[in-house]
């Protein structure tokens, strides 16, 4: 088989492909419907960021673009590929030897707990090597082995031979995240990294991924995380999701400076950042809370929530409209191109 | 009298012991004087570890502090009964899940809070059940909370937020002069953290004292009047919030300030 030249192009040009990637959880809870029907793609030397508020499906959709879901998370449709990989349709041996941590790493919410509590971090890479390269890796190999990328990144390589307790959380996380990348995958997707920090370690944090980038080692990443002033500092482009869907998409300027969707509006204005705010400007607050995802509402999902719905938004789902290099799903602005359809 | 001074901490110094033999000390605070005053919200900034916390913990009384005057309305705090201090101070911690007691509804924390009244109150007043009730719901409406929705649920029921709510309800049972909010928007979403702080500010209308301790300097310069900034357990700079956040004296500080992401600026773009 022979692919076209647009094929081709496609196929350098992304990273990461996602299609109408659907998920739900299963459980005694009944099935909630985490993440439908969500479409994205990240270009190769991009980094983008997803926000939006707790629950509304970040997590999840990160863990599906694994294909190694947490327990009661399952895959329903949709295809995901990551440099051409179609990731569910991989076996999953093959996903972990061949995939994971050389084309994709995936760097989870609770990164201050992924070391081993009672082995020294070159004890821990070792055991990964191992298992990574089949080959035999003493614990001060792997030292070695790891000791220049640390550098590279600014961090000191005595932290190897340290315990996880005797690390700070930034320290761990920072830790985690170079572990990962050991292997230059090229796409790192990063699960919150920033929550749970204080400011000089998350900025510390966030200079650590953007030397990541600048460098060349990870081309492309794929942040999300709650705290949209750190994804400004981090992101080429930001995508805004709400109960389970992909409501607004953008070039970071795009997305702060000039919103469209309302849900990304209020939650820009729930921000209390370092800045000069109005009094009216301040402390604003999105009334209501997330749908219960078990019974989503119908049509458009914030409409409990949304200030300008109208009636068409209580009962049918608008499409997502691509307009100047966003996206964005919103009656408010699909109206005309309803009309023309 | 509307600004008075109702709580004043004068050179609170902490060292942490560990050892018996060779003992080990470590510092937790040293040399922190400030002062609260009525209707205001005073921030407590500062990195982990710089002893933020420490401070609380002292002020509640919680550990004792090796050298230092703490005074509640000119009264040393030391001299006081801890039930009757504690019916005029209170706390909202950072980690609500450890909070909260697992084997119960998060009413019992609640209804708890009631001994308290009882055991200071004067006039030997008793509260029933039914009265403790009414007035737990009565909060939960006045803090813009649906009572059904919250109390006879178990703490795993209800999300991280409704917890720190939660928690501020059980503080206004007691209706203290002074309220000591030691991170309490931590594992909240902006929405929720919003919802949280506009409560502290109306409290402060309503005249208590809010001691307010974040590490989010976003947080603490929209919320407060005054502010401290602490590092390694020393207040390094003290002043309107205004002062502290825009117009940094202290190379910490100014440094502190240059490393919170803005929304709008992009560090060395």
């Amino acid at each position: 088989m022979s692919l076209t030249k647009s094929e081709l192009k496609m196929m350098s040009e992304f990273v990461l492909k996602t299609g109408d990637l659907t998920g739900y959880y299963r459980g005694t809870f009944g099935v909630v419907h985490a993440v439908d029907g969500v479409s994205l793609t990240i270009k190769k030397g991009e980094i983008l960021g997803l926000a939006g508020e707790s629950g509304c499906g970040k997590s999840t959709f990160t863990q599906l673009l694994t294909g190694t879901p947490v327990p009661l998370l399952h895959y329903e449709s949709g295809k995901v590929e990551v440099e051409g990989i179609d990731i569910w349709n991989t076996p999953a041996e093959e996903l972990r030897k061949e995939v994971k941590c050389k084309l994709l790493s995936y760097v989870p919410q609770s990164a201050l707990n992924a070391l081993n509590p009672t082995l020294r971090l070159r004890k821990f890479v070792a055991d990964m090597l191992r298992e990574r390269t089949g080959q035999k890796c003493s614990p001060n190999e792997a030292r070695e082995f790891l000791a220049e990328h640390f550098r590279a990144l600014n961090l000191d390589e005595h932290v190897l031979d340290r315990y996880p307790h005797e690390l700070s959380g930034g320290m761990r996380q920072r830790a985690v995240i170079a572990i990962s990348t050991y292997a230059k995958p090229s796409l790192l997707l990063t699960d919150e990294p920033t929550s749970s920090l204080d400011v000089a370690s998350q900025k510390r944090l966030i200079e650590m991924l953007l030397s990541l980038h600048r460098t060349g080692m990870i081309k492309s990443m794929m942040i999300s995380s709650h705290d949209i002033c750190a994804l400004r500092q981090l992101c080429d482009r930001i995508a805004i999701m709400y109960a389970g869907k992909l409501v607004e998409e953008g070039t970071t300027d795009d997305i702060i400076n000039n919103p469209v969707h309302p849900y990304t509006t209020l939650l820009l204005d729930s921000l209390l950042p370092l800045e000069h705010l109005s009094k009216d400007e301040k402390f604003k607050i999105i009334e209501g809370r997330p749908p219960d995802l078990r019974h989503p509402p119908p049509g458009c999902r914030f409409h409990p929530r949304c200030p300008q719905r109208t009636d068409i938004c209580t009962f049918k789902m608008p499409p997502a409209v691509e307009k100047d290099g966003r996206s964005f799903s919103c009656w408010l602005y699909s109206k005309g191109e309803l009309g023309d359809g | 009298m509307d600004k008075y001074e109702v709580l004043i901490v004068e050179n609170l110094t902490k060292y942490y012991t560990s050892g018996y033999i060779l003992t080990k000390k470590i510092l937790g605070a040293e040399n922190v004087s400030f002062n609260l005053r009525k209707r205001e919200v005073f921030s407590i900034v500062g990195e982990s570890g710089s002893g933020k916390s420490t401070v609380a913990k002292i002020i509640l009384r919680l550990i004792n502090p090796t050298s230092g005057k703490i005074y509640l309305d000119g009264k040393d705090v030391f001299s006081f009964d801890k039930k009757a201090y504690w019916r005029r101070v209170q706390g909202v911690f950072q980690d609500p899940y450890s909070t909260f007691n697992h084997f119960y509804t998060v009413d019992k924390p609640l209804m708890d809070a009631f001994s308290l009244l009882e055991k200071t109150s004067s006039k030997n007043k008793k509260y029933s059940k039914t009265e403790r009730q009414e007035i737990i719901r009565s909060i939960l409406e006045k803090i813009g909370m649906n009572p059904d929705e919250i109390l006879g649920r178990y703490p795993h029921q209800i999300s991280g937020g409704q917890m720190q709510r939660l928690l501020i309800a059980r503080s206004l049972i007691i209706a203290p002069d002074i309220l000591l909010a030691d991170e309490p928007t931590s594992m909240t979403d902006a929405s929720t953290r919003v919802a949280i702080l506009r409560e502290l500010l109306r409290l402060k209308e309503e005249g208590m004292a809010v001691l307010f301790i974040t590490h989010d300097v976003g947080q603490a310069y929209h919320i407060s009047d005054r502010a401290a900034v602490m590092k390694d357990g020393r207040i390094v700079e003290i002043g309107s919030s205004e002062d502290v956040f825009f117009h940094p004296q202290h190379p910490y500080t100014k440094n502190l300030v240059a490393s919170v992401p803005k929304l709008h600026i992009k560090w060395n773009a």
